[in-house]
């Protein structure tokens, strides 16, 4: 539970279809001294599912995860950024803490199933193996950040909401008067606090905030940036450079802390490289395949053709079209049909 | 909620069939208001000061003696603010005597008292079982003492402080002391001569009665500073219109824990020698805290190495048992507490602390049952806090 109405909504719809529920949340981390805490922990919202809790009858507990959430998922930022990448650290909370530290504290305290409020649903293949599959509500959709599951986590997991539309799960929270019905949802990255990532980033990695030059493709340089951090692959807004046409963000080189520029057709990419993928179904595909391929949790599907490399812990992502925000860091989540067959982090 | 084995008598108790039937009639039939002058308040005056001598009775003092208040945080309050107060009056004495092994009640007021008021705190020494020492209290003695407070049991680890013998050198000195009885009274003697201090706190829910009153005894010849001014109540020591009913199931549940402390006590001791043994013996890297000879008869409290106490709260509540500790917070941020920190125990046990106290209701099976599911709960948070380094 965060405090949030998906949360509530998930526990409540579980809890009237009569499984035994227990409401858990996490103690993340924020930074100390900040005014407003992590905003999944904050005070108020854990008054706020402490309270739907209690409406709803269920036990409640608080776990503690500040020290483990600050050394992989935070750590995992700042590492990310350090290499001139722009991470997703809700995948590493996903992995790290969410599907592993928390599910076992459910397990422990004899639960058999893990249920969030994440938009997704799950489906046997006729093999008996679990499919993780977009939810019906396609605006709402997260199983992109899911696809770092496995078999065994897919099998501890309920997603109640997968049917439903968002506005479904807000009339539905109206309707059982739950406190959290009209909380609105954060776009942002719960352990900034609210804050601007970059001032964050100000804080603990300022050196990725010292100025250097911008270049184009061709070495030439056009102007000054105000710290790598401060871009990403495919922007162009804030970029001070003199020049004719548009420019965009290509790569940033660390090393030299130079930021290189180029126009669209120089921006385009055919296709990347992702390691570390995850396959749902606990295997590689035996070989290319065709798909539908997300490079950003915000971003549209894209036609590619998906090879596995290396036993399947590589993967090399051929485009239909050249793409213009392929980013190191992010995941390449491929979907076939309605399924989420696995994914990787961009290279 | 599913039914589980209460094992948090130092939290709260529930309320004697016998006080809730005391209690009754004086919330829609007899609801006069004490202060009034016609039969209504005649009425409810009465109960009050039926209430009031009962409790004197108890407390070996006079009724003129005993002031109430809505719960024992207040009585320490009142005690500490008011005599500090009325001490640096008369006096200019503004050195407060206390503990760091208090309640938060006597603590945090004192700290306040210190960090806004001009007043200064001495903290005085502890032995290895948060026991202040009568020779500690008699090397910080002064004429600038204002007052001194240190409590008859602590809550935390159990121990019983020799609250006479402090009691003692403070007279020598004429300095005010006060005790803080809040949990000390459901089991031990209360006489306030015996004792010898000035001034006594009490809350209603820690032996049986409601929550939401409790009462201070206040020695004829000291002075207190009133906190809560209004109309003349308590001797215009404690404004505010009595809680009749609290008042009078108050006064019953501390007549009830007096004639029945013998049995209670009886009971509840061997309750808690059985969970001492059990545990120390059965789980490995596990300590008692507190004093192992006088501490509170139905208090047990340890120290498990490597465990987070919030969590293995939750397990235990999980499985159906219902404790607490020093260190858990509810938003589940566990600091330990001062207390285990001020007594110099390391980190990795300070943050593993657990408290089970039983009740004169507890039955040994409910003890049994609890003490052959801890090993594997405390086995279990210990894995867990292993697999997240």
């Amino acid at each position: 539970m965060s405090g949030g109405v998906d949360s509530s909504v998930a526990a409540a719809l579980l809890k009237e279809q009569g499984f035994d529920v227990v409401g858990m949340m996490l103690r993340l981390w924020s930074e100390q001294g900040r005014d407003d805490s992590n905003r999944c922990c904050a005070p108020e919202s854990v008054a706020l599912a402490r309270r739907v809790a209690a409406q709803l009858e269920i036990p409640f507990y608080v776990v503690d995860a500040k020290d483990a959430f600050r050394a992989t998922v935070v750590q995992a930022f700042l590492d990310g950024y350090g290499r001139g990448e722009t991470p997703n650290p809700c995948l590493q909370c996903n992995r790290k803490i969410r599907w592993t530290l928390l599910l076992e504290h459910a397990l422990a305290l004899g639960a058999e199933l893990m249920a969030t409020g994440h938009y997704a649903r799950l489906e046997p293949d006729p093999r008996g193996k679990l499919r993780l599959l977009r939810a019906r509500d396609l605006a709402k959709d997260q199983s992109y950040v899911l696809h770092v599951l496995n078999q065994d986590q897919l099998r501890r997991a309920v997603f109640p909401l997968g049917d439903r539309s968002k506005t479904e799960v807000r009339r539905l929270a109206a309707l059982r008067s739950l406190p959290t019905a009209t909380r609105h949802d954060s776009q942002d990255l719960c352990f900034l606090a609210g804050d601007d990532y970059r001032h964050f980033l100000r804080r603990n990695r300022p050196e990725m905030l010292v100025p250097g030059t911008i270049v184009d493709l061709q070495g030439q340089v056009l102007g000054e940036h105000a710290g790598l951090a401060n871009y990403t692959i495919g922007q162009r807004k804030g970029l001070q450079v003199h020049s004719q046409a548009p420019m965009y963000v290509v790569r940033k080189e660390i090393a030299a802390n130079r930021l290189v520029v180029g126009t669209q057709v120089e921006l385009g990419a055919g296709s990347l490289m992702a390691a570390d993928v995850n396959w749902l179904a606990g295997e590689p595909m035996p070989g290319p395949f065709r798909a539908q391929v997300k490079t950003r949790y915000t971003a549209t599907e894209k036609p590619a053709l998906v090879t596995p490399l290396d036993e399947g812990g590589w993967v090399r992502i051929a485009f239909d079209q050249q793409q213009r925000d392929i980013t190191p860091g992010q995941a390449a989540v491929f979907y076939v049909g309605e399924a989420v067959l696995g994914g990787g982090i961009i290279q | 909620m599913t039914h589980s084995i209460y094992l948090d008598h130092a939290a709260t108790t529930p309320v004697d069939k016998r006080v809730l039937a005391a209690m009754q009639p004086y919330f829609a039939e007899a609801f006069g208001n004490p202060a009034s002058v016609h039969q209504y308040g005649q009425q409810a005056e009465g109960a009050v000061e039926a209430a009031r001598e009962t409790v004197a009775a108890v407390l070996n003092c006079s009724s003129r003696e005993i002031i109430f208040t809505s719960c024992g945080t207040e009585s320490d309050n009142l005690a500490i603010r008011g005599a500090a107060y009325s001490a640096r009056e008369r006096t200019q004495a503004n050195r407060i005597l206390t503990s760091r092994a208090e309640h938060h009640a006597v603590t945090k007021t004192a700290g306040q008292l210190a960090q806004h008021q001009g007043f200064a705190v001495e903290w005085l020494e502890m032995d290895e079982y948060g026991r202040t020492q009568p020779l500690a209290v008699r090397d910080a003695l002064g004429p600038d003492c204002a007052l001194v407070s240190v409590m008859y049991s602590n809550n935390e680890i159990g121990t019983i402080n020799p609250v006479c013998e402090i009691a003692a050198e403070c007279r020598v000195h004429g300095i005010p002391m006060h005790t803080d009885a809040v949990q000390a009274a459901a089991y031990l003697p209360l006489d306030v001569d015996a004792l010898g201090i000035d001034l006594m706190s009490l809350g209603g829910h820690k032996f049986y009665g409601p929550k939401g009153v409790g009462a201070l005894y206040v020695r004829q010849g000291t002075r207190l500073m009133p906190s809560q001014t209004g109309g003349s109540q308590e001797s215009g020591l404690r404004a505010g219109t009595h809680n009749v009913p609290l008042v009078v199931g108050f006064a019953k549940a501390l007549e009830l824990a007096q004639q029945e402390r013998a049995q209670r006590t009886a009971h509840v001791t061997s309750l808690r020698d059985h969970i001492i043994g059990t545990v120390l013996e059965q789980i490995p890297d596990s300590c008692l805290t507190g004093s192992p000879d006088t501490r509170s008869p139905n208090h047990a409290s340890f120290a498990f190495k490597d465990v987070d106490g919030n969590l293995l709260l939750i397990l235990l509540d999980a499985a159906g048992f219902a404790c607490s500790s020093g260190s858990a917070c509810k938003t589940g941020d566990p600091e330990p507490s001062e207390v285990l920190t001020a007594l110099g125990l390391a980190r990795p046990w300070s943050l593993g602390s657990l408290r089970v106290t039983v009740g004169k209701d507890t039955a040994a099976v409910e003890v049994d049952t609890f003490l052959r599911g801890l090993p594997q709960l405390v086995e279990k948070a210990r894995a867990l806090r292993h697999d997240q380094s």
